[in-house]
């Protein structure tokens, strides 16, 4: 938030991060409201006195993270739902570094 | 007011800004100062010392309307401050009116008036957070500083801010008073269960401009503070996250003040008035028009308070040519002027600008000014030092 506080958050995940270990069930941290910004035509995260704007796919992600669905559930929804495969690896390294930042838990 | 946090008022939404967007980018952050009344006496508050002569206030059904018009034009985060928010009694009324627009409403407080009452009613307003002012570790310190008897109530606010389920930000300002005490702010910050710990080092604006010399802490006691910040974060697990806000007298580089001016900011002051930055209203020459008397759009986006500063026509050397420039904005417009006299000099906090000794001489010569007695923030202060205004 600050020059001297944690890198500010963004979709980019930071270099060779630390593999964290995921949630059964990843649920939004209460600390966090995911909400869409129709001026902004996308999703954003907010916080106490904070935002972060998310990608697209950091936002379907993130909108499955309601402690109903595991991980694997995600991704299989998300492959489903765009009619693509093989983005697991993607969808657990966005879980990880959601879980890294506290959005996650 | 709890302090004048320049940079970390935008926290976060620099995050969003993309670079090559056009020049004028929404709103994403109103503030809505509310009142500048309030039952502290804070040295180091951020307010203008003139706040005595500007006691107009809008009414519910004008602030209603700011809201409305800024969450139209995308601004997502909105913070209730002042002065002391909780002394208007339709707060309620407005987080309400907030949390129906699809504001995130941040209560910025010192937890004066914040009774369990009141508590539940702005809880089932949908008031998303508070933030919570402290002025020290220890209550001789706080209330001292604040000229009030309030350690002990904002304890009870702190508790009553957790039993609500709120997340919690502690905010407490940093001078050479309290930096020594860093690390028992930082546990009162996780006893009480605060979420964040914003340690936020004092911007010298309004009167802690005025009280500088008295809150300017020397660099041995801000490299202690944060050592021992750096060793609290490097535990495995710390369960509060802390804000460090930096101490830019003592850095090479200026802040990023408010992400730009004009760029993602929008402060409506207790009048009506619209600044680009709380402070803005000192810096001459500026045209700054009432929320009552113009669509709020106009005023964002054509306004001439608005466009003084935005973008970087305005810039002189050295930040004119410097490689920086998209980083930092140039830094402090009321920074520029509080120490230079000119608003369009580089932040002199920056070493490229041809004042930055003055910076250096600030800090170095405090400990001889110390001679004029500290001054609390009150209505007859406020009045002696604005005789005619």
């Amino acid at each position: 938030m600050t020059s001297s506080s944690p890198p500010p958050a963004s979709a980019a995940p930071a270099p060779v991060p630390k593999p964290v270990d995921l949630p059964a069930h990843p649920c939004l941290s209460r600390l966090y409201r995911l909400q869409y910004e129709p001026v902004q035509k996308g999703w954003v995260l907010l916080y106490p006195e904070g935002m972060v704007k998310l990608s697209e796919s950091t936002a379907e992600i993130l909108r499955r993270c309601s402690g109903q669905l595991s991980p694997d559930a995600i991704v299989a929804e998300l492959e489903t739902l765009f009619n693509i495969e093989g983005i697991g690896p993607q969808v657990h390294d966005l879980l990880q570094e959601g879980v890294r930042r506290g959005w996650i838990i | 007011m709890t302090c004048c946090k320049k940079e970390s008022a935008v926290a976060g939404s620099s995050d969003i800004s993309t670079p090559g967007t056009p020049a004028i980018s929404p709103p994403l952050w109103l503030l809505a100062e509310l009142t500048y009344r309030c039952p502290l006496h804070c040295v180091f508050c951020y307010n203008p010392t003139q706040y005595a002569r500007l006691q107009t206030e809008m009414s519910t059904a004008q602030w209603v309307d700011v809201m409305r018009q800024a969450r139209a034009l995308g601004a997502a985060q909105l913070g209730f401050s002042g002065g002391e928010p909780m002394l208007r009694d339709d707060l309620e009324e407005l987080v309400q009116e907030a949390h129906h627009l699809g504001f995130y409403t941040n209560l910025i407080t010192s937890g004066v008036g914040f009774t369990p009452a009141r508590a539940q009613k702005l809880k089932d307003a949908g008031l998303d957070h508070v933030q919570l002012s402290f002025q020290d570790s220890t209550k001789e310190l706080n209330d001292f500083l604040s000229h009030t008897k309030t350690f002990d109530l904002k304890l009870k606010v702190a508790k009553l801010i957790k039993e609500h389920d709120w997340p919690m930000v502690m905010n407490c300002v940093l001078h050479r008073h309290n930096l020594p005490h860093v690390g028992k702010i930082i546990e009162m910050a996780e006893a009480l269960g605060a979420e964040f710990l914003e340690l936020a080092n004092t911007q010298y604006y309004g009167w802690a401009w005025t009280n500088r010399d008295q809150l300017m802490p020397t660099q041995e006691q801000l490299l202690e503070a944060e050592a021992v910040v750096k060793r609290y974060r490097e535990q495995a697990k710390p369960p509060c996250r802390v804000l460090f806000v930096v101490p830019d007298y003592f850095e090479q580089r200026p802040k990023a003040c408010m992400n730009g001016w004009g760029s993602v900011f929008l402060a409506v002051a207790p009048d009506g008035t619209a600044l680009p930055c709380h402070n803005a209203r000192d810096l001459p020459g500026l045209n700054l028009p009432r929320v009552q008397d113009q669509p709020l759009a106009d005023i964002w986006a054509r306004s001439q308070g608005f466009n003084a500063y935005r973008g970087q026509d305005w810039m002189k050397a050295p930040c004119r040519d410097c490689d920086e420039r998209h980083k930092d904005f140039g830094g402090c417009r009321c920074q520029a002027f509080l120490v230079t006299g000119d608003a369009t000099q580089a932040d002199p906090v920056c070493s490229k600008s041809p004042h930055h000794e003055k910076i250096i001489e600030l800090v170095r010569r405090a400990p001889e000014n110390r001679v004029v007695p500290i001054v609390f923030r009150s209505d007859s202060e406020s009045r002696r030092l604005h005789p005619q205004a």
